[in-house]
């Protein structure tokens, strides 16, 4: 609680509690493929936070309605290493609500030519499953299991199937992912007057709202979503959107240089 | 949303339904619809149907839970196994966990919960038949039901979708340009402040088609602003 009112109370005199800047991230690091087993992964640091996404491809059948389409699947687990907030047991409503934005930025995005996962249309395809994996919950996990999942699916590579076609190979790949787009998730807080983004965990508890807005590197919006419990003004919206196209643009070239290590 | 489709959804200048690109489909809205509820509306957007009803203010269960300070809403988002085409399975699903969130949030700032410390308010919204939109056709119900349960409130909240199909930007969105539009976005507001509790969108768009879906948006939630005042002053008229 005290921590919170100090957090507060800088806000309001157009500080915060690390020093940082109202449009700046805590420092940033992204470790592309530290999991030999997923076939793509990333981990990502904000600050404190933390988190590891793993990409695994299995072989599924498609939706009725998009027979010739892969298929993508994000889960979270607040895993209650992370925090001591979080419980063992189905995931919640937070949870269900971070897989979900962060499907839809992918999703939405077309990051991933679905078409090309089609291994015999209407009967066999690929299955994308992106899980996030929070280990540590210092604020703004959102934005951090964005980055996380688009810098491992990037990153990820397809495995050769068996001859028998329903057999994956494990650890014997033949090709990238066809990933084609790199969405970035920003989430810009609103608290009293001030639009901020990247909160710790402190900030995070008294912001007003928060709107979290995906945007592709050709400047299109792909998912929006706003949360807390308080309203945003309508004149806040183009501002946020501003903020969040322009960090976007930054973060990304961050991810391009961590794949180069790989 | 955004399956590759030869589906034409504008066809000479009109959307499948004969409706203009910023027509709301025919709106129908109704309050105390349930008797054992503390206050209850049904809306139909089209054959989209939700009812809502509010229990509540009512004494928290466990205590524990109990907030001093104000009271809590709780809202759950349910759609019968019978509303959408096949059959959907009973209970909740990821979906439903994070509409019922949202839908929360997004009426939760009108309330004066500051006034009912341990208690809560219990809204449940059923959606009876889906074609689409079907989340602000709930909260849409949810907040007349809020109303007519006599919750004091600083707005009410009007909630409308709006998106991009064929190429065109377009208000209330039917099942079929849920399903193959490029874009759709979710937004609930209290008109009377030029407030917005509720955002939503999955779709590219550029900044300049996001604008202006944000300003549909709002002219929409407008209208369906008047609609529900209309049915509320009807309802308690004096005699």
């Amino acid at each position: 609680m005290m921590e919170e009112k100090y957090a507060l109370e800088l806000i309001m005199k157009g500080k915060r509690v690390d020093g940082r800047k109202f449009d700046e991230f805590r420092p940033i690091e992204i470790m592309p493929n530290v999991i030999s087993k997923a076939e793509g992964s990333a981990q990502v640091r904000l600050g404190d936070t933390e988190i590891i996404a793993g990409v695994k491809l299995n072989i599924g059948k498609p939706f009725a309605d998009t027979p010739n389409e892969g298929v993508l699947i994000v889960n979270s687990e607040f895993t209650p290493l992370a925090s001591p907030d979080f419980e063992t047991g189905p995931p919640g409503e937070d949870a269900i609500e971070l897989s979900r934005v962060t499907d839809r930025g992918i999703r939405e995005s077309h990051m991933v030519n679905v078409e090309q996962l089609a291994i015999t249309p209407g009967e066999k395809v690929w299955m994308m499953f992106v899980d996030l994996h929070m280990i540590n919950h210092q604020g703004n996990l959102l934005d951090a299991a964005s980055l996380a999942a688009v810098t491992a699916l990037h990153a990820a590579k397809m495995p050769k199937i068996d001859a028998d076609g329903e057999t994956v190979l494990r650890g014997d790949y033949d090709k990238q992912l066809p990933v084609v787009h790199m969405p970035i998730n920003i989430t810009v807080g609103k608290v009293g007057s001030s639009l901020l983004i990247d909160p710790t965990l402190e900030e995070e508890k008294v912001l007003d709202a928060k709107l979290s807005i995906a945007v592709r590197e050709d400047g299109a919006i792909c998912a929006l979503q706003k949360q807390g419990n308080k309203e945003l003004e309508l004149s806040d919206i183009d501002k946020m959107v501003e903020l969040a196209a322009k960090k976007a643009d930054e973060l990304r070239e961050l991810v391009k240089e961590a794949l180069k290590k790989i | 949303m955004g399956h590759k489709s030869d589906k034409k959804l504008i066809v000479e200048g009109k959307r499948t339904d004969g409706r203009k690109f910023d027509q709301l489909r025919d709106v129908e809205m109704k309050v105390d619809v349930v008797n054992r509820a503390t206050g209850s509306a049904m809306v139909r957007f089209g054959s989209t149907v939700a009812v809502a009803a509010v229990h509540g203010p009512r004494e928290l269960f466990p205590k524990f839970m109990q907030e001093q300070a104000a009271g809590i809403i709780r809202v759950r988002y349910n759609m019968a196994p019978f509303s959408v085409d096949d059959r959907k399975s009973p209970g909740p699903d990821r979906r439903s966990q994070e509409i019922s969130k949202v839908a929360r949030l997004a009426l939760e700032p009108s309330i004066f919960l500051e006034d009912f410390p341990k208690a809560t308010i219990d809204v449940f919204i059923e959606i009876l038949q889906a074609d689409g939109s079907t989340r602000v056709t709930g909260i849409n119900a949810a907040s007349l039901a809020l109303a007519d349960a006599g919750v004091p409130m600083r707005d009410l909240v009007a909630s409308c979708s709006v998106g991009k199909i064929d190429g065109q930007l377009v208000a209330d969105l039917n099942g079929l340009e849920d399903n193959y539009g490029e874009a759709d976005m979710a937004i609930a507001m209290q008109p009377g402040k030029n407030k917005l509790t509720l955002m939503q969108m999955d779709g590219a768009i550029s900044r300049d088609e996001f604008e202006k879906l944000v300003k549909l948006a709002a002219e929409s939630c407008k209208k369906i602003y008047d609609m529900q005042k209309k049915v509320l002053k009807e309802k308690y008229k004096r005699e």
